[in-house]
């Protein structure tokens, strides 16, 4: 049976209000108010893992978020299981569910442990050196890496739950809601700044919240009456907002910060339904309290690492706060006044202490003599040497320090104990501010890093900034706050205050001991097991970067990102090398502060709100008939359309046909499409396309090649001429917002001169396509008033004109090379149009396709796709279309690039068309194309860009870019595959109609 | 996350915006009389400066509107912006 360890109620406890919750299988009993932590601690359980290494049993040891140990798995269910849960964060709940994380098979026995026996086999770096060899036993390392280390489990199945986010603005951030953040809120909120704090607790306070001792007061009343008071009256300010459990995961540049507000996780499961559970909170504030406090450091010292063994701070808060003994024969182990704190809290709770060890010989405040008259034997200018107990300490050793502190002398007396308290002093919470940019500087008095220089609107307060007494806080506070707000005084600038602290301190990073180094387990970093043996070691090894030696060692590289142990790592390091502290600077804190779930940082972009799709006018046409769907870029365009049991390769082959033989329909509203318009649209054009554009006449069409300055081609597309100074641009589908950026760039940097006017009209129109020997008749029965004759509507010419009461633009243009036009209408008209040419088009087996077929289709002209069969590496040239590239004009975009050295190399890749032997094996697009397979290594020459086999040919064709390839014509050349070699032949890219005889058909 | 002073609009989230890489780049206004080496530098070299630095933004998502801007690349401070054409702020 466990112990009840529970005291008197505590203050944040509901005692009337019991709690039952299961943890590693077993019922237990906390009330409302308990973290897990405090109501497992209630129930004598201090074993609550193994650490990451030598699976060495692990306790909780702290309070609060810093907690490298006890990290658990909630909930079972494959959905909403979550792994790296703090069990000193969660509160419990009706039906919570939590097991031990890190280990196998189970917390109290674990085959990981035998590292522990193996660890003078696995020093630093102990993973790089050995994993690494052979390569191929990796995967049978991995196996049992991931099986006995503790990264948990993950969900398995869709996260069920809500999350949002949202954006909030304020005059003032508040981060911390100790008493000097409640000072802070307060102020700002009362001179009329929109103020918002926030808080990761659940409740307000910070450590003064629970202080009642009469050894700190405040305005005659001991400090947690006053600050409860102070927190009542905040708790009814107007521009004040408040939010509790809610963490800064990221403080970025110009105060922009990212917090975590949890909403649900304290709830029992039966009050969840349909509430977020988390939001992420983007908040921008003009200006940044930091009151993020402190953390207390552990001692470093052989075997500090036992169950049963907790920060100072945390067993006083677990006694004051959640009413709960951490052990009933405690010893405190310190080197300042803080463990003498945690001492009269408990006396005050009638809380057993043994003995306090105390680094300092000379100890003298008003705490101390307090714990003196209560005959608590102190151990004076001693350390703890060692612990035993291999689940739960049950025994330290201690010895005197010598006056150096370097060693220890006289003989070893053993005290037995269930609970260590440790106080290495104090640690500023400085991780947002070096996240947001800030410069600290590292204080010698007591060997702490502090902010120095602050790279926005941002002021440090309290413990944060180093003010770790009650009379600092509340002196320095209002002080710091004039100033930074610009303000006359504050209701605080007049408190009395008394406060019993002394500041002495005598700082040791590394203990020393009775046995050498390489003898002792002395945790810096205990998530990852890092010890102060492994931090030696690798300065032995040549590491002095700290950076190095924290990926080397892992120190400071778990969850926890090394709260506790980076400042002794640091000591280590600074010692051992004989460097300053100030000049070694510290390891970056990167965000999240604390880690975030997924579904907080994606919130509601989840299924199809994932990203954003277009759909085009008529989409709903396409849905209705089957279609499947393509992404190209945002839109959704029409893949194919199967008819009953056809896959993807017969309906493509049979749409190809329809289109040849008959007529088919495209809907092709995707295409980007600029309006141009001004008195030099022309000369516009003239410097953007390769090709001349001054004399293109009115209710003209041209195709146009758009290079970047480096003389790559960029995008491809017909323009229409309007109007004299009026044109129309088509760009490909996934290139339209990058080639209207790049106009607007040059038209507004390089030629402002130029009087030129672009306008995205891609949504505004729906755009179909109808081709094939039929065409005409179709589009002569949708459109009776206008003269489709050759004369009157040549190819390469445009038509305004009207569907009945709706305004139409026709173009005569093919992407096909079937006699074809492409007919625009606004956007909302696009299906009604299209369901017209379907009804015109019925006695000609008008056949809708999609973009497959229409990619078959160009191929067999040999028209390329931007893109596809380019890659931003490929000239004019290089795709032998010199035929496009003016020489008369003077200057375009890419045109000098065109003469470089490079650009003019015979041996590029350049564009070819390939025929397959055997007419009958399609080849797959990527494949590399060699020519000689007997060389050694073989030369790559180029690869298929683009293939299919084409029913209207009856035979395989591609496109391939191939190195020398235009000089190859009718030369050989192999696809090497897995299985064969595929024999090809270079061929014209042109596979159907070179004389462009079905255009007029 | 920047705040941008856009000279046409005012202060936005860096979101709208798009940088446009190194300001005060003049396009030759006659390439063709250009060497290899002279077209390659226009072209291919920039600076990367670790201080401050003049650039080019866009504000994308807004009024469309390319301007400049000097930033300090060690600490993201941003000095000052000023549209196309305007002269660079001195020091
Ligand atoms: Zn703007």
């Amino acid at each position: 049976m466990t112990k009840n360890l529970r005291v008197k109620t505590g203050k944040a406890i509901d005692e009337t209000y019991r709690i039952s919750f299961k943890f590693n299988g077993s019922t237990y009993y906390g009330f409302k108010g308990d973290t897990l932590a405090s109501a497992l601690l209630a129930n004598d359980i201090h074993l609550v893992g193994r650490s990451f290494k030598y699976h060495r049993p692990r306790g909780i040891m702290t309070a609060g978020s810093e907690e490298p140990n006890a990290i658990v798995q909630l909930h079972n269910d494959s959905s909403r299981t979550e792994p790296n849960v703090r069990a000193t964060e969660i509160e419990i709940y009706e039906g919570l569910e939590a097991s031990s994380q890190n280990c196998w098979p189970s917390v109290k026995f674990d085959i990981g442990g035998i590292n522990n026996l193996l660890s003078p086999l696995l020093p630093a770096g102990f993973y790089y050196k050995t994993f690494m060899w052979p390569a191929s036993f990796w995967e049978k390392y991995e196996y049992f890496i991931r099986r006995s280390a503790g990264l948990g489990k993950s969900p398995t199945t869709p996260d069920p739950d809500i999350y949002e986010h949202k954006y909030i603005h304020c005059d003032v951030l508040v981060i911390g809601a100790g008493i000097s953040g409640i000072m802070a809120a307060k102020i700002a909120a009362k001179n009329g700044l929109k103020t918002l704090l926030i808080e990761e607790k659940p409740n307000l306070g910070g450590s003064t919240i629970y202080q009642n001792s009469d050894h700190f007061k405040i305005n005659n009343q001991n400090s947690g009456s006053w600050l409860e008071k102070e927190i009542n009256e905040i708790k009814k300010l107007k521009n004040l907002e408040i939010k509790t459990r809610t963490s800064v995961a990221a403080y970025h540049g110009y105060n922009f910060l990212l917090a975590r507000e949890n909403l649900t996780d304290h709830l029992p499961i039966n009050q969840r339904k349909d509430k977020t559970r988390h939001k992420l909170l983007k908040i921008r504030a003009k200006k940044v309290i930091t009151a993020t406090g402190s953390i207390e450091r552990p001692m470093i010292f052989d075997n500090n690492d036992r169950p049963g063994i907790l920060l100072s701070s945390a067993i006083k808060r677990f006694a004051d706060y959640f009413g709960v003994a951490c052990g009933e024969k405690n010893i405190l182990f310190t080197n300042n006044d803080s463990a003498y704190e945690t001492a009269i809290s408990l006396i005050q709770k009638g809380i057993n202490i043994e003995a306090i060890i105390d680094n300092r010989e000379e100890v003298n405040s008003k705490l101390i003599y307090e714990v003196e008259k209560n005959n608590i034997k102190i151990f004076k200018g001693y350390t703890v040497t060692d612990t035993s107990g291999y689940k739960r300490i049950n025994k330290i050793s201690i010895m005197q320090l010598s006056k150096d502190g370097q060693k220890v002398v006289g003989s070893k007396i053993i005290l037995s104990c269930d609970c260590l308290g440790v106080s290495g002093g104090w640690t500023p919470a400085v991780h947002l501010f070096t996240q947001s940019g800030g410069k600290l500087k590292f204080r010698e008095d007591d060997q702490v890093f502090i902010p120095n220089i602050y790279p926005s609107d941002q002021l440090s307060i309290g413990a944060c900034n180093g003010d770790f007494t009650l009379d600092e806080i509340l002196v320095n506070t209002p002080k710091s706050l004039i100033d930074y707000l610009n303000i006359k005084n504050t209701e605080y600038d007049n408190l009395e205050i008394s406060s019993s602290t002394n500041k002495s301190k005598r700082n040791i990073w590394l203990l020393p001991s009775d046995k050498i180094l390489g003898k002792t387990k002395s945790f810096v970093d205990y998530q990852n097991d890092a010890t102060a043996k492994d931090i030696k070691l690798a300065l032995r090894e040549g590491f002095r970067s700290i950076e190095h030696v924290k990926r080397y060692t892992t120190t400071g590289m778990g969850t926890d990102q090394g709260k506790l142990g980076n400042m002794h790592a640091l000591g280590i390091i600074s010692e051992t090398a004989g460097a300053k502290m100030g000049e070694l600077g510290t390891t970056t804190f990167r965000p999240p502060y604390t880690p975030l779930t997924f579904g907080t940082i994606v919130g509601r972009n989840v299924g199809e709100y994932f990203d954003i799709f277009r759909k085009t006018p008529i989409h709903d046409w396409h849905v209705e008939h089957k279609a499947e769907f393509e992404n190209v870029g945002q839109w959704k365009r029409a893949w194919y359309y199967p008819k009953e049991n056809e896959n993807m390769h017969k309906a493509v082959q049979r749409e190809s046909k329809a289109a040849r033989e008959s007529a088919g329909i495209l809907d092709a509203s995707t295409l980007g499409k600029i309006d141009i318009q001004g008195t030099d649209a022309s000369e516009f054009l003239n410097r953007v396309y390769t090709n001349a554009w001054s004399k293109l006449a009115v209710g003209k069409c041209r195709y146009g090649l758009m290079l970047n300055e480096d003389g790559m081609v960029y995008d491809d597309g017909v323009t229409t001429r309007l109007g004299e100074n009026h044109y129309i641009m088509t760009t490909t589908t996934g290139g339209a917002a990058n080639v209207m950026g790049k106009l607007e760039d040059y038209l507004q940097t390089e030629w402002p001169e130029l009087d030129v006017y672009l306008t995205s009209v891609t949504d505004h129109f729906a755009t179909l396509s109808v081709c094939g020997p039929n065409s005409k008749k179709i589009v002569s029965e949708v459109i009776p008033d206008l003269d489709f004759s050759d004369e009157s509507f040549p190819h390469m010419s445009f038509k305004n004109t009207k569907i009945g009461k709706i305004n139409c633009r026709v173009m005569r243009i093919s992407f096909t090379g079937e006699h074809s036009y492409e007919i625009n209408v606004q956007a909302n008209y696009g299906k009604s149009v299209w369901e017209k040419c379907m009804e015109a088009g019925k006695n000609f087996n008008i056949t809708p396709y999609g973009t497959e077929t229409m990619h078959l289709l160009r191929a067999e002209k040999g028209f390329i796709i931007v893109g596809q069969d380019t890659d931003a590496t490929m000239t004019p040239i290089d795709l032998q279309m010199d035929w496009i590239v003016s020489k008369k004009k003077y200057d375009f975009i890419g045109k000098r690039s065109l003469y470089r050295s490079d650009t003019i190399r015979e041996d590029r890749k350049q564009l070819v068309g390939l025929l397959t032997d055997n007419p009958n094996e399609v080849l797959e697009e990527g494949a590399q194309i060699v020519a000689d397979i007997n060389k050694s290594p073989i030369e790559m020459l180029g690869h298929v860009t683009s293939s299919y086999y084409s029913p209207n040919l009856k035979k395989s064709i591609a496109l391939g870019v191939v190195r020398g390839g235009k000089n190859m014509m009718g030369q050989k050349l192999i696809i090497p595959m897995e299985k064969k070699n595929i024999n090809v032949t270079v061929a014209d890219t042109v596979f159907l109609d070179k004389e462009n005889k079905r255009l007029n058909a | 996350m920047f705040i941008i002073n856009c000279p046409y609009c005012g202060e936005r989230e860096q979101s709208e915006f798009k940088a446009g890489g190194e300001a005060h780049i003049v396009r030759p206004k006659q390439p063709t009389e250009l060497s290899d080496d002279e077209w390659a530098e226009y072209l291919f070299m920039r600076k990367n400066i670790k201080g401050i630095q003049f650039e080019r933004w866009n504000h994308t998502h807004g009024c469309r509107k390319w301007f400049n801007m000097v930033r300090d690349t060690s600490n993201d401070e941003i000095k000052a912006v000023y549209k196309m054409g305007e002269k660079p702020p001195v020091e």
